[in-house]
């Protein structure tokens, strides 16, 4: 079964027919030909995939397209558009990645996070689930474990979150 | 060049400093293309059929269906797939290649067909309408040492000796004073890089094109070639980006075989073969489980008299794959009795191959274990015991060391460490319902250098330097750490340095494997660079190019060249449950010079971090009954998540060794992982009194 569907992609419109068992990360690399997010395992278990989807993370390996008709979604390669996001800076800086596969779906994901800490979410290991969130190395290595990283570059990855995180807003 | 000049050590710039990735901007933006992400023009996509059955053939194979459904191009199977020519080395040892040649199977998930389709969801819906039948026959998938059958391979992994033996170590070990005689046990472990092996091959009459997820382009198409009775030149492999490897992209697997026998099916059309992560556990090679007896004889002061490392093993039936896993017992301590064995099982099961310092990681386990457990027999500090068996020559072949400061790591580790402050007695420290305990352990990995790669370099009419050479970069660091030795060689800022790898139109490169890389290419770019301001002079002009290779080393044959290190771990075991968690780990490395200190630290951090998920993690349970990985996916196969991972910290002795190459370097993808796993193992024995000889260190192993 095929569908028509509109997605806007790092701030491009597309609209295309996707067989509804196409799954969004697909459409975005197969179709549409934007190969940053990644596949790591096509189970929602490595985060590899992740993008910014309506503004939240999100797996696409784990979502439909056709379930998406309509979505915005930011890629790893949306957040360079205008020159590196700072969180795309620090993850250089700190050298957060070695192959570098896991990296837009880590930087998707540390971009969703800090939102979704400033906005108070509260993690497993947040104390206080009524109170402001303070991102502690604690905070942001449990709001990262959904992002596998086998070269090991955790400690890294970690440095470089708390780097933007500590950063006052532009 | 004589050889003396060739190996003359560099002038020192670049080269040590903290250069950033040079292809990181690429890579945190998604826009470094790795194996499946090249552009090509309407691609078509493979989905395997693979055998659900661990030993015997296949019967009969119903494809009409998958034949019939639109969308689906061709169905390979072994009745039609293109022939494969039959070397010696194929038919006889290497079946994992021979793939879709004869209905015989050699394990549960072999290739048995593909469907190559328009799309990857027709292509999958295709290989479910496979029908097949099996004559099934019995498998025998279980490794234990007491196995009759078990037999000693002619040589191990690298070229090692199968067995080795000095003095009288049974009698020595029988009359010591003091003896640790014990088995450990590792389990199945799998390499798991990221991006899943890869193969998007295009058959273009008489010459294929492969973008491929490997650690080594050239050896890559020297493997291929023979199979389809063409010539390496034939193939023209790709790969400037690779996403992780540790080991397992660095020997073909059966996914190149079946992408350029689908690519020959489908003449001018690309074709991708990416394998699921699934798939990932029976086609891309895993750890062998090891069965490790490991004995020490001692006087009461701790001097070895006798030091005895029997390894058992598995294989795979259709092909040989034997881990060196006593060769570093073989070099770290002094005993004038000692031998080391390896017997293999061979299998009905999925080819084992290399993972991250195959031999090394699981012995080093066993070893630095057993030292702890002599430590403790002898009362001795665990550091100090090292330190009295310290050889002064390398002591199966007497050779001096081009350099070994494992003293040094284990001291200046100390220090840093806070060891002073550790109680020798185990269960000493509770805090808050866990007990912490802190453990160290000796890590080791031999210097490597492959001969074979060649450089070329030429001077552009921008001024800048082309420097071409068929290396890769698995995450390595290899963009960046050649440049700096190209600018070095070149006498020349790094923005003068245009490298040029990941391609065998350059020339040729070894393989990225054993920490090989950078020890076997920038000999050969130092060779290049040397040669063409010999020829040209210090500011050539355009147009200017020399090639070289990389030159002989009389000092390889003189001298016993291996890097070493100190692993610490602080541990917390809770008292009730008997959760582990690591809560500091620090390792202190002696590998020569370092190129690059960002990136280094990197590697290092990297290798204890997949070394502290070894000790606690890992584990691929293989299901004797049915001869296939039942944990075979991340929900159930565990990695090191970012949670899992504490402070770690990673520091060098700052050292060159002069004997190994002009750049003083030693190699450093391998070591951080050594040792790391017995460093975690000797502290949760210090913080709970358990001793834990099986990885991975579980809750309830700790509960007993």
């Amino acid at each position: 079964m095929e569908e028509r569907i509109t997605l806007r992609v790092d701030g491009v419109e597309h609209s295309f027919t996707v067989d509804s068992r196409v799954t969004l990360l697909d459409a975005l690399r197969d179709m549409l030909g934007n190969m940053s997010p990644k596949k790591g395992c096509d189970h929602g278990q490595c985060g590899a995939c992740t993008v910014l989807l309506d503004g939240c993370r999100a797996t696409t390996c784990l979502a439909l397209a056709v379930a998406h008709d309509g979505a915005t979604i930011l890629t790893a390669a949306g957040l360079a558009a205008d020159g590196p996001h700072p969180m795309q800076r620090a993850f250089v800086q700190h050298d957060a990645l070695q192959c570098g596969y896991c990296t837009p779906g880590q930087v998707c994901s540390a971009v969703g996070m800090l939102e979704e800490a400033a906005e108070g979410h509260p993690s497993y290991v947040t104390a206080d689930l009524d109170g402001d969130v303070e991102l502690t190395d604690a905070e942001i290595r449990e709001r990262m474990s959904g992002n596998l990283c086998r070269c090991g570059a955790y400690v890294n990855i970690v440095a470089a979150i708390r780097e933007v995180a500590r950063e006052p807003a532009p | 060049m004589n050889a003396k000049s060739a190996n003359a050590p560099l002038e020192i710039r670049a080269i040590g400093t903290p250069l950033e990735r040079i292809e990181g901007q690429a890579k945190v933006a998604g826009a470094a293309p790795y194996a499946y992400e090249h552009a090509l023009a309407e691609p078509l996509y493979v989905c395997p059929l693979q055998a659900t059955i661990a030993r015997g053939r296949v019967a009969s194979m119903d494809v009409d269906a998958a034949k019939a459904l639109p969308g689906v191009i061709a169905v390979i199977t072994h009745e039609n797939a293109p022939r494969l020519a039959c070397p010696e080395d194929a038919s006889k040892r290497n079946r994992e290649l021979w793939i879709l040649q004869s209905p015989e199977i050699g394990f549960r998930g072999q290739f048995i067909g593909a469907v190559i389709a328009e799309t990857p969801e027709v292509a999958s819906q295709g290989a479910d309408l496979a029908r097949v039948r099996y004559g099934e026959e019995p498998h025998d998938a279980e490794l234990r040492a007491d196995r009759p059958d078990l037999y000693a391979p002619e040589k191990v992994n690298a070229g090692f000796a199968t067995d080795t033996e000095q003095g009288d170590p049974e009698s020595a070990f029988r009359s010591s004073t003091v003896q640790v005689d014990h088995t450990y046990t590792t389990p199945m472990e799998h390499n798991n890089p990221m991006e899943t092996h890869t193969t998007v091959a295009r058959w273009d009459g008489g010459r294929f094109t492969l973008h491929d997820s490997t650690q080594g382009a050239h050896s890559l198409r020297k493997t291929l070639a023979p199979l389809f009775d063409l010539q390496p030149g034939d193939f023209h492999i790709i790969a400037p980006h690779v996403g992780g490897g540790f080991g397992s992209k660095g020997v073909a697997h059966a996914h190149d075989a079946l992408a350029c026998l689908a690519a020959r099916v489908v003449p001018g059309r690309a074709v991708k073969v990416t394998l699921t992560r699934p798939q990932m556990f029976a086609l891309a090679g895993y750890r062998t489980p090891t069965i490790q007896r490991f004995r020490l004889g001692a006087d009461a002061q701790g001097h070895l008299s006798a030091i005895i490392h029997d390894v058992v093993e598995q294989t795979s039936r259709i092909k040989e794959f034997a881990e060196q896993t006593a060769a570093p017992t073989r070099i770290m301590y002094a005993a004038p009795n000692r031998r080391t064995t390896h017997r293999l099982a061979a299998l009905d099961v999925p080819v084992p191959s290399w993972m991250r310092a195959p031999g090394e990681t699981p012995g080093m386990y066993a070893g630095e274990v057993a030292m702890d457990e002599l430590a403790l027999t002898c009362g001795i500090d665990p550091i100090e015991l090292r330190i009295r068996n310290e050889p002064e020559v390398d002591p199966e072949s007497g050779k001096p060391w081009s350099g070994r400061n494992l003293v040094g790591c284990l001291r200046e580790g100390a220090r840093r460490f806070g060891w002073e402050h550790r109680d020798p007695n185990p269960r000493a420290r509770r805090e808050n319902g866990w007990w912490i305990g802190m453990g160290v352990a000796s890590s080791t990995y031999p210097r490597h250098s492959m001969p074979g790669s060649i450089a070329t370099i030429r001077r552009g009419s921008d001024g800048r330097y082309a420097v071409r050479i068929g290396a890769v970069d698995i995450g390595t660091g290899t963009w960046t750490a050649l440049t700096q030795i190209a600018a070095d060689a070149l006498a020349c800022p790094v923005d003068a340095v245009k490298l040029e790898i990941g391609d065998t139109n350059h020339p040729n490169a070894t393989v990225e494997g054993g920490s090989s890389g950078i020890s076997s290419w920038g000999p050969a770019v130092v060779a290049a660079a040397r040669k063409l301001r010999e020829e040209h002079g210090g500011d050539p002009a355009a147009g200017a190019e020399a090639t070289a290779g990389m030159p002989e080393n009389p000092d390889e044959d003189r001298f016993a060249m291996h890097s070493f290190g100190a692993q610490f771990a602080q541990v917390r075991v809770h008292a009730d449950t008997g959760e582990i968690r690591v809560a500091r780990m620090l390792g202190v490395f002696s590998a020569g010079r370092i190129i690059n200190p960002r990136l280094a630290r990197s590697q290092f951090i990297g290798g204890m971090t997949m070394g502290l998920s070894m000790a606690l993690l890992e584990n691929s349970v293989l299901d004797a009954r049915f001869g296939h990985v039942v944990t075979h996916d991340f929900a159930e196969y565990h990695i090191a998540a970012n949670a899992d991972v504490p402070d770690i910290e990673a520091i060098w002795l700052d050292e060159s060794d002069p004997h190994s190459n002009p750049m003083g370097s030693r190699g450093i993808g391998e070591i951080g992982i050594v040792g790391a796993a017995a460093a975690v193992a000797n502290a949760a024995w210090h913080a709970t009194g358990i001793r834990v000889r099986d990885l991975p260190i579980t809750a309830d192993k700790l509960l007993s």
